[in-house]
């Protein structure tokens, strides 16, 4: 395995680990946005089991969005992120660490409490289980897509809703799909289209996010 | 002939001076004839009645809102791909007008839904690609102007709008999946087989959209052009020549 | 050797410096000069490949360093206005990652070794914010021990912050590198002593 992918993804780990109480800001934002939604729509039971997995996967998405400006800001303001670029490494290594720290750090607590949410929602055990699935393979592209755009507006006034312009888009066909798994198990059509979508995305969005993240990082510190 | 000439940002400014009117001229005269044609010469829809008409102008931006995002997307790849500056003003100065035929398309959109679905809005697959496609254009028109460094904006525009591009055809299925799934009992654009004299005017209508687009894009990258030259000596001269002419 | 032909460099609007040529062979020490704003640090950043001149190049051993970028930054060390450390992390982590990432393998008993020699040895593993600015500052160039296999050096204000003691200190580790066919490119507002001779490029004779 590559030096500085290992160095990156052992410290960004650690500093999350030492700022895990920012973290569970973001965790509970998740929570907080979920709740809420019952208070604008009503208790009825079968509306909410109906709208459940829709809800979570907009609050993935927004707590998603909210930790992004986290990945590279620090270190753009420090000084770290020109070390990196001046690293002998290849860009892509430390930037895929990057992300992937990212999202063991923000996006895999969001599906580690998303039964909690199904729940609330009066999901079946069946579906907690896929929607739980379906955000483990879908939060890791929200993650990928999401640095490209926290690498274009990093050090921008207003990066964050700009940041959320320029993602919240590129990410309507993970929520469809994340979304829809659910509702396409319960229908009995089938949970395998979804996730094979699914997993053809991750691997999409692992092969070309981190390359235009890093270019998007080096255009930036121009 | 030398295609690369024309890169040179000076050398294309003239050329851009005497093509704008030009396309103008040609996007005024075929957008009357298509106008008269749409409504006026082509018939009356035996379902839809006189509302249909407005599809003359609804799918030809539709159209031209795509096409434009695609062209932007050609000129970043080349502007990163080969350095040349003239690139990336084509690809700033193309963003506003798409965006303009996307949102006039929405419009237009609802206004003929209003009528023929009873609603302005619907979830329909079509109309919601339409919308994240405006987003896109929002999204690359407020990135590139947060830049202050010019060439970090150009940049920048050039990613997301590759980007965007890439996604475009993904946000397209996943949309018509999803409409597919969650609305069965959907409404169609109703498939009465055209008249000619329709798919005339339509055609007429698409071709003054794109030189109407050519010539404003045109007239916009040359103000890029004059912007971001003004240090060089042809530039400030000819800035100097407009406002002695002011 | 580092070569630099006709650089300009554009920041904003403003065109800071134009035609700017250089020449830097093993065991010389450059001195840029110029008062604030001129683009000193600009042309580090240049010459780091960090930013991207207007027009000219940097080569380096004879190839542009876009051409040669992965060759060109295991030969370079880069110290820049920050210290790039963060805040949560101690010296000495902040020191071995900074090595890793860098690609430099490096142990982290020789970190330690390094922040004692430059009088760190008490804040091993205290976390960076309480260290004084002097303190971040060396904790940044504690490198400069660990990368004596690095022919060039690019140091942005190495003496800011530092102690008379702590910069002469610093003046010497700098002069032995530039002697044992090393080469420094440095920016300061301190005189040094180097006990050798330094090079100075003025930055401010190529304003535009």
């Amino acid at each position: 395995m590559n030096n500085a992918f290992i160095a990156v993804l052992r410290r960004d780990l650690l500093l999350a680990w030492r700022s895990r109480a920012d973290l569970l800001v973001a965790l509970s934002f998740f929570v907080v946005v979920a709740s809420l939604f019952p208070f604008g729509v009503g208790s009825d039971p079968d509306q909410l089991r109906a709208i459940g997995p829709g809800v979570v996967w907009v609050a993935a998405l927004l707590a998603t969005l909210l930790a992004l400006p986290r990945m590279f800001s620090q270190d753009f303001d420090s000084g770290v992120l020109e070390q990196l670029l001046l690293s002998q490494e290849p860009p892509v290594a430390w930037v895929s660490a990057k992300i992937a720290a990212h999202w063991l750090s923000t996006g895999l607590p969001l599906v580690v409490v998303s039964p909690l949410l199904a729940l609330m929602y009066g999901l079946e055990p069946g579906a907690i289980k896929v929607l739980a699935l379906a955000l483990l393979i879908g939060t890791p592209i929200l993650s990928l897509i999401g640095a490209i755009g926290a690498a274009l507006t990093l050090g921008l006034r207003g990066a964050g809703s700009l940041l959320a312009l320029l993602v919240l888009p590129l990410m309507v066909p993970v929520l469809i799909f994340g979304a829809g798994s659910v509702d396409a198990w319960a229908s009995g059509i089938g949970l395998r289209a979804h996730l094979l979508l699914m997993g053809g995305g991750l691997f999409a969005a692992l092969a070309l996010a981190p390359s235009a993240s890093a270019a998007a990082l080096r255009i930036t510190m121009d | 002939m030398n295609l690369f000439k024309f890169s040179s940002p000076q050398t294309f400014y003239s050329l851009a001076g005497t093509l704008a009117p030009v396309f103008g001229v040609i996007a005024a005269v075929l957008a009357t004839v298509g106008l008269y044609i749409s409504f006026f010469a082509a018939p009356t829809d035996a379902v839809q009645g006189e509302v249909y008409r407005i599809i003359f102008i609804h799918v030809p931006a539709a159209w031209m809102s795509m096409v434009i995002y695609l062209a932007m997307a050609f000129w970043s790849a080349i502007g990163l791909g080969l350095g040349t500056r003239l690139s990336f003003y084509m690809a700033k100065a193309l963003a506003p007008t798409g965006a303009l035929f996307c949102f006039l398309a929405l419009w237009t959109g609802a206004l003929w839904g209003r009528p023929t679905w009873g609603t302005y809005w619907a979830w329909d697959a079509r109309m919601t690609s339409q919308l994240l496609l405006l987003f896109l254009y929002f999204g690359h028109i407020a990135l590139t102007n947060a830049i202050e460094d010019a060439r970090r904006a150009d940049k920048a525009g050039a990613i997301i709008a590759l980007v965007g591009a890439v996604n475009i055809p993904i946000i397209y299925f996943s949309v018509k999946w999803w409409n597919t799934l969650h609305q069965g009992s959907s409404i169609n654009l109703t498939k009465s087989s055209m008249a000619s004299t329709m798919l005339i005017g339509m055609l007429i209508m698409a071709l003054a959209a794109w030189a109407y687009s050519i010539a404003v894009t045109l007239v916009r990258v040359r103000s890029i052009i004059l912007e971001r030259e003004r240090r060089t000596d042809w530039a400030a001269a000819e800035i100097r020549l407009q406002g002695a002419k002011a | 050797m580092l070569e630099i032909h006709d650089l300009a460099c554009l920041r904003g609007d403003r065109l800071l410096f134009r035609r700017l040529g250089l020449s830097v062979q093993a065991g010389e020490l450059w001195r840029i000069a110029g008062a604030n704003g001129v683009g000193k640090t600009s042309l580090l950043r240049l010459l780091c490949g960090l930013a991207t001149p207007d027009t000219g190049e940097v080569r380096w051993q004879g190839k542009t360093i876009r051409q040669e970028r992965e060759s060109f930054h295991a030969a370079l060390l880069y110290l820049g206005h920050a210290p790039a450390l963060n805040d949560l992390l101690t010296p000495l982590e902040n020191l071995h990652f900074a090595c890793a990432a860098a690609g430099d393998a490096v142990s982290p008993s020789d970190c330690s070794a390094a922040l004692t020699r430059i009088g760190l040895g008490q804040q091993l593993d205290l976390p960076a914010k309480v260290l004084s600015q002097g303190q971040r500052r060396r904790v940044g160039l504690a490198r400069l021990f660990l990368a004596t296999q690095r022919p060039l050096w690019i140091l942005d204000e190495p003496f800011t912050a530092l102690d008379v003691a702590a910069a002469a200190e610093l003046a010497q580790v700098i002069a032995q590198h530039a002697s044992t066919g090393g080469m420094v490119i440095f920016t300061s507002h301190q005189e040094a002593d180097f006990g050798m001779p330094v090079r100075t490029l003025d930055v401010g004779a190529f304003s535009a």
